[in-house]
């Protein structure tokens, strides 16, 4: 096994960031930090509690905008699946995030958090069906399907 | 009452910025970082791992401690999960959102923060992902009607 482009520090750094921002929703509105829940809730009705929803959403941009600024570089997003690859990816995430009640934030920081057995769950489910995916896209099939 | 729904929404806002910044600087919105992680068989980058690791510091013992208040600062109670068995659309939903978070390396948190690079493959994944969740909601909410 070799090693990518390792780097622990400003990923602890960046995740204890996260779990601040999580705390501080639970702490002060009572909220759970699942970003597909947060997102699910403005996609039906009944439509209440919209705009913390949107606020919690343009903070998350306004963070990333805040990084940019002072790195005074533009944020590194380097997608290598086709723009067909990505739609049915994104629809994949979309179902399954509402049909499994969470997504990487939710289940995988929220829910671990509390302990909870339906998360701790989820989560090695989701994290094995993306290796196998990564693994039949990259070494099975030779990267020519994305 | 208004002075504790402002402290709410600022308070929904700042836990974004936190968030969003946590995910910046991890760099788990780069979906080439986060398939890094999960190819086990390529060049291996645990980053990942170290990002989970750092939020969960803070989650784990933050939630505890506030979850033994009675309320929450700003708002009327907690909504949490109450949910603790494990039923087949929990598996299926994780095992879907893993498969399309393994095929674009984007789950919904840095899906919605990468969109402020206006980068096209990130607004396809965002529209389709919303798409996805609306739909499964919709079919969902009629099967139980009926």
């Amino acid at each position: 096994m070799t090693m990518g482009d390792f780097t622990p520090y400003s990923g602890f750094l960046g995740g204890v960031l996260i779990g601040l921002g999580a705390a501080l929703l639970l702490l002060a509105n009572g909220r759970i930090a699942g970003i597909s829940g947060i997102i699910g809730g403005l996609l039906a009705p009944p439509f209440s509690e919209v705009a913390w929803r949107l606020l919690f959403i343009a903070g998350l941009w306004l963070g990333a905008v805040v990084f940019i600024a002072a790195r005074g570089a533009p944020l590194a997003v380097t997608v290598q699946a086709s723009l067909p690859v990505m739609a049915v990816a994104g629809l994949l995430v979309g179902v399954g995030t509402r049909m499994g009640g969470g997504c990487t934030s939710g289940h995988g920081i929220c829910g671990i958090a509390r302990l909870s057995k339906r998360s701790m769950v989820a989560t090695v489910v989701f994290i094995a069906t993306a290796m196998v995916t990564v693994y039949v896209v990259r070494h099975v099939a030779g990267g020519a399907a994305a | 009452m208004t002075t504790s729904r402002n402290a709410e929404l600022f308070s929904s806002l700042a836990a974004g910025v936190l968030f969003g910044l946590g995910l910046a600087v991890s760099q788990m919105v780069n979906p080439a970082k986060v398939i890094g992680f999960l190819d086990v068989a390529g060049k291996w980058d645990p980053t990942l791992l170290f990002v989970m690791g750092g939020a969960l510091a803070v989650t784990v013992p933050a939630f505890r401690w506030v979850v033994k208040r009675s309320y929450p600062l700003f708002a009327a109670g907690f909504v949490l999960p109450t949910r603790k068995d494990l039923d087949p659309r929990l598996i299926a939903g994780a095992a879907l959102f893993g498969i399309g978070w393994g095929l674009a390396g984007l789950c919904p948190g840095p899906a919605v923060t990468a969109l402020v690079t206006l980068a096209l493959p990130i607004a396809v994944f965002f529209v389709a992902m919303l798409a996805g969740a609306f739909a499964y909601d919709r079919v969902a909410r009629r099967k139980r009607t009926t």
